[in-house]
């Protein structure tokens, strides 16, 4: 069993990411065409973005925008001139054999530089480092049909081809594989919350490569190698933890780690090298001659600043003033964007701030994990959720039947009352009613109930229960002690 | 200005063309030739001189991030030398599962 | 001889609109022209003819319905008058191969930008014309579907890229065509078929569409038999186009109406440096012999100097390849074009691309990937760079003391078929005075200036960044007080 995690070992950890997101564009980066997800095979194609012979690119505003959004997240410096330029190897998925992206070299900055991301560590604060960020092209999507041994040919889809991309790259601050995962959870936070993209890993609109080394403490860097190849957060942190324990054991065997890139089987939880893409990583970059340089003056960057969407770290303090939530309980409520948005909404209709953050973060959350789903993707509104609290309120219903509720209302689409009808849920207010099962229960259980009249108070919660047994939970415990008190004392 | 028999290799490598001897012999003295003549160059002092990638003084061409229809994908395989499953269909890329 | 075909494409549009003429019998002469020159010549790779007399019949009826001259005039520019376009613009439906195997079969699925103006303006297009593979070289020898001949004389070469559409329009097959230039293939060869051709101001026409050779510098310009219907298609194909973001978006005046308007005080100026020992003597005799006439019209002529003349030849030969290496990498037979099959990925790559493109092509790809390869992109990709400001600053100081910059528009006259194949550098010469003109964006236009044993010889008039119509307006006093650009070849 290799440990999750190395730290302590005599080595010290040394993490850098490059991560990749989709930018959320209608269009894609330097053609008109749409970039909707999961469209049948080369039909989201053009001129363009299939690189026919005598087309040329035209830069998208709106990704511009986007990647200009998130550098000012970070605390990036703009640069006042960026220009694109062709990153030249071949591959099938790459529709003119070259990649427009920005490259970096003397006079030619990228998008942005510097900056950075505030993690929490520990318990502590850590400041991730920016190295950059800038834009690129997204490529064609490779399909192998399995076969024997695979088949003898694979498959390229051209409608991911051109779709906007933008790729950040930290400084090598990480120090084990968890401040990755917490690193990447706070980027991928914030990007939502900038409206920049969905970063969603499984779907590939944010995926992320890193560098990982050991380094003996105050020693110099050690060999670093690459590792790709990883679908969720949880794969980058096994990934970078199973490499770790890897350098840490070459080095131990007194030999040497290779620079190489690796690639992470998530099903054997590994880490293998792989033959490198381009036999040699001579990438021939030189100035993209269809395009022009692109200026961004102060003007701009204000005015994407005066634009930009509420931080989660904004969003919290201010759910924290406005409605007095506990720290913890607003960092949970911001989870996500929709998240926040669902619980400001259900409060908006009338929903008290507490409750409703109890109820997402309880019995809405643990559904949402069950199902494996966002709460933007199931069939709760916040009215719904207002219109079910209310009946807790009203005693219509018990706290516990209102969960069952929730469930069905999620999985039947259907308003609260409609499933209290539904089931006759409707709690017993009406005393007498509850008087005679009361009376009932105890002709049922002599035992129990001569306890209690002997002044053992244990058995009561015995026969409470078989009352709610009875009723199916639809009467209010208080009110079953109290009467079977009257009864039995 | 000779080249190097490996360096012609590995350009043609790179150039993914497929050089018989014959013209990888040719090529290098060729060249070397056209090298030698762009040597020419060294003598031409550019210390300060800033490179001119693009002579037009334009900055900032965008377009807006506006949707437009694409190629109908029968037009689109009907050019590609091999296709399957509305997919272009190429020899087995090295998969790394 | 069918009627109509020596005609300008001015004049062919008046008789349309006079109705003296018929848009169908022209195209038609023009087609019975093609088909009588071309096997000698071979100046077309594909010849539209069915698609052709259909529109021009449309444009008949269209004139008979517009009826009398003012009418007519509602009619667009070139309504029924028969253009060839170069092998390497894109044109929905009909092949486009740029001279290569790699490309043979390709049908485009859309149209250059200046194809659809074309159509737009009404030309009827009839075909593609043959040219050096993907626009790299200057005799149309290196076409994969065989050279072009000179009308002037079989034996020699028509010069090239676009030696197809010279050749075309100086054997009487159109009046109008479409080349493109990144060293000098439209002028080059104008020179050497004695017909005029414009290299425009870079950015002032679309690049949407024309097949990139190398995109700093590559222009799509007109080819015609006089400078007023080379002002006239300019007109038509010039504008900012919103698909290339490198087209200026800058004013386009009324080039025809200016070339006739009257000017004073234009100055030449002569540059020593193109007048040196590599230059055939009749080639300067016949330049000196322009500027005289220019004088006797008026205009002065004064000496000046281009310094870095012969350092931009090698910094083309830098650049140039170096973009063409990464234009050319698409060619890979996954998405269009020829493959080569093999069940290897590798293998079917380079093997298609071994396969497709012939030699030239190969150098240059070669020669390109080595120039930005690692360890060489400093010493040769960006010093030639920095030699490129160098020569564009040059013309910038010429552009301060003159308007216009004389120089022959190649070294010599038309060179024989065969001679230069072999010698690569040679023929890299015979653009020694038109690759500056590239380097540095300007406009230039060449237009014949005179013979030397019954071959024509060019003169380049290179101006200021899109000051065409001072070029246009100098090339057409020219033509006023000369009658070399009223010669024709000699009836194989
Ligand atoms: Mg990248
Ligand atoms: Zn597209």
């Amino acid at each position: 069993m290799r440990p999750e995690d190395p730290r302590g070992r005599t080595h010290e950890v040394v993490v850098g990411l490059e991560i990749h997101v989709q930018l959320l564009t209608a269009s894609k980066m330097f053609c008109g065409c749409a970039t909707a997800f999961g469209a049948p095979p080369n039909t989201l194609v053009c001129p363009v973005c299939l690189g026919l012979p005598g087309s040329l690119p035209v830069l998208n505003r709106k990704a511009v925008g986007l990647g200009l959004r998130t550098a000012i997240a970070l605390g990036c410096h703009v640069s006042p001139r960026s220009r694109f330029h062709r990153k030249n190897y071949y591959y099938p998925d790459l529709a003119k054999n070259y990649q427009i992206s920005q490259y970096e070299y003397a006079d030619h900055p990228p998008l942005a530089t510097g900056g950075a991301l505030e993690i929490q560590a520990d318990g502590r604060p850590r400041r991730i480092a920016i190295r950059r960020v800038h834009l690129e092209e997204d490529t064609a999507r490779l399909v192998h049909p399995p076969g024997e041994g695979g088949s003898s040919f694979s498959l390229v889809d051209y409608n991911r081809s051109g779709v906007p991309l933008m790729e950040i790259v930290t400084e090598p601050d990480l120090r084990s594989p968890a401040e990755a995962r917490g690193f990447l959870n706070a980027l991928r936070r914030l990007l939502q919350f900038a409206q920049v993209s969905t970063c969603r890993m499984e779907e590939g609109t944010l995926r992320c490569d890193a560098n990982l080394s050991l380094r003996s403490p105050g020693g110099p860097p050690g060999v670093r190698t690459e590792v790709k190849n990883m679908n969720s957060v949880r794969a980058v942190e096994r990934a970078l933890a199973f490499e770790a324990a890897r350098q840490h054991e070459v080095l131990a065997r007194g030999e040497a780690v290779v620079q190489e890139t690796r690639h992470w089987d998530e099903r054997r939880g590994l880490t293998f090298a792989s033959r490198s893409k381009e036999e040699s990583e001579d990438y021939r970059y030189f100035p993209e001659p269809d395009l022009v340089p692109l200026d961004v003056d102060q003007a701009w960057v204000q005015a994407v600043r005066d634009a930009l969407p509420e931080l989660p770290a904004a969003r919290r303090d201010r759910l924290i003033a406005a409605f007095g939530l506990s720290a913890y309980d607003a960092d949970l409520v911001t989870a996500t964007p929709e998240m926040a948005g669902f619980f400001e909404e259900t409060v908006a209709l009338g929903g008290s701030p507490k409750a409703v953050a109890n109820w997402m973060l309880g019995p809405v959350a643990s559904y949402l994990n069950e199902h494996d789903t966002d709460i933007d993707r199931i069939a709760l509104s916040p009215a719904r959720l207002v219109a079910l609290l209310r009946l807790v309120d009203a005693g219509i219903v018990s706290g516990r039947t209102a969960r069952d509720i929730l469930v069905e209302m999620i999985t039947r689409d259907q308003e609260p009352e409609a499933v209290v009808e539904a089931h006759g849920l409707r709690q017993i207010s009406d005393e007498t009613a509850l008087r005679a099962v009361v009376d009932q229960v105890i002709a049922q259980n002599p035992g129990p109930a001569a306890e209690i009249r002997a002044g053992k108070a244990r058995a009561l919660a015995f026969l409470v229960g078989q009352v709610m047994r009875a009723t199916g939970g639809r009467a209010n415990p208080e009110t079953i002690n109290r009467l079977l008190q009257e009864r039995l004392s | 200005m000779a080249i190097e028999r490996a360096t012609v290799l590995h350009v043609a490598r790179l150039a993914r063309l497929a050089l018989t001897d014959e013209e990888r012999e040719r090529f290098a003295a060729q060249l070397a030739r056209i090298l030698e003549h762009c040597a020419r160059l060294d003598a031409t002092p550019i210390e300060g001189v800033p490179a001119t990638s693009h002579v037009l003084p334009i900055v900032n061409v965008l377009r807006e991030d506006a949707p437009e229809p694409s190629l109908p994908r029968d037009e689109v395989l009907a050019a590609a030398p091999a296709h399957a499953q509305g997919f272009f269909r190429v020899p087995r890329v090295l998969a790394l599962e | 001889m069918p009627p109509g075909v020596w005609e300008s494409a001015r004049a062919l549009r008046g008789a349309f609109a006079s109705g003296t003429a018929l848009p169908s019998q022209v195209v038609g002469a023009a087609l019975e022209r093609i088909a009588a020159c071309d096997p000698l010549l071979h100046a077309f790779l594909h010849v539209d003819a069915e698609r052709a007399r259909q529109e021009a019949l449309e444009w008949d009826r269209l004139y008979a319905r517009a009826g009398g001259q003012a009418d007519a005039g509602s009619l667009p520019a070139l309504a029924g008058v028969p253009v060839a376009v170069k092998d390497n613009l894109c044109t929905r439906g009909v092949p486009t191969t740029c001279g290569s195997r790699i490309l043979e079969g390709w049908i485009p699925p859309y149209d250059a930008t200046v194809i659809s103006r074309l159509r737009r303006a009404g030309a009827v297009i009839l075909g593609k014309t043959n040219m050096d593979e993907f626009a790299m070289g200057s005799s149309t020898e290196n076409s994969a579907f065989g050279p072009t001949r000179n009308p002037w004389d079989p034996g020699r070469v028509p010069g090239g890229s676009s030696g197809g559409s010279a050749a075309a329009v100086a054997a009487g097959c159109v009046p109008l065509a479409l080349g493109s230039d990144t060293g000098g293939s439209i002028r080059q060869p104008a020179g050497f078929c004695g017909v005029v051709g414009l290299k425009p101001t870079y950015g002032r026409v679309s690049r949407y569409g024309l097949v990139a050779f190398a995109s700093s510098l590559d222009q799509i310009g007109p080819f015609a038999r006089d400078v007023a219907d080379c002002a006239l298609l300019l007109g038509v194909i010039a504008g900012h186009d919103p698909l290339d973001s490198t087209s200026a978006d800058v004013a386009v005046p009324d080039f025809l109406e200016g070339a006739a308007r009257g000017r004073d005080r234009i100055r030449l100026g002569v540059p020593a440096e193109a007048f040196g020992p590599g230059v055939d003597a009749a080639v300067a005799q016949a330049v000196r012999a322009a500027l005289d006439t220019f004088q006797d019209l008026g205009l002065e002529v004064q000496e000046i100097t281009l310094p870095t003349l012969d350092v931009a030849l090698p910094a083309y030969y830098l650049i140039a390849p170096a973009e063409a290496s990464s234009n050319l990498a698409r060619y890979d037979g996954v998405r269009y074009g020829a493959r080569d099959e093999s069940d290897d990925l590798y293998e079917m790559v380079t093997r298609t691309r071994q396969r497709g493109f012939g030699a030239e092509v190969k150098r240059r790809i070669m020669l390109g990937t080595y120039a930005l390869s690692a360890g060489y992109y400093e010493a040769f990709y960006i010093r030639a760079q920095k030699v490129r400001t160098l020569v564009a600053r040059d013309f910038e100081r010429a552009f301060a003391k003159v308007d216009i910059v004389v120089m022959p528009t190649s070294p010599t006259p038309p060179f024989a078929a065969g001679e230069r194949v072999d010698d690569p550098l040679w023929m890299y010469l015979s653009d020694a005075f038109t690759i500056p003109v590239n380097l540095a964006g300007l406009p230039g236009l060449a237009l014949p200036c005179g013979f030397s044993a019954g071959l024509p010889v060019g003169m380049q008039l290179v101006g200021r960044a899109f000051d065409e119509a001072t070029l246009l307006w100098a090339g057409c006093a020219y033509q006023q007080a000369t009658s070399w650009h009223l010669r024709r070849p000699p009836e194989a």
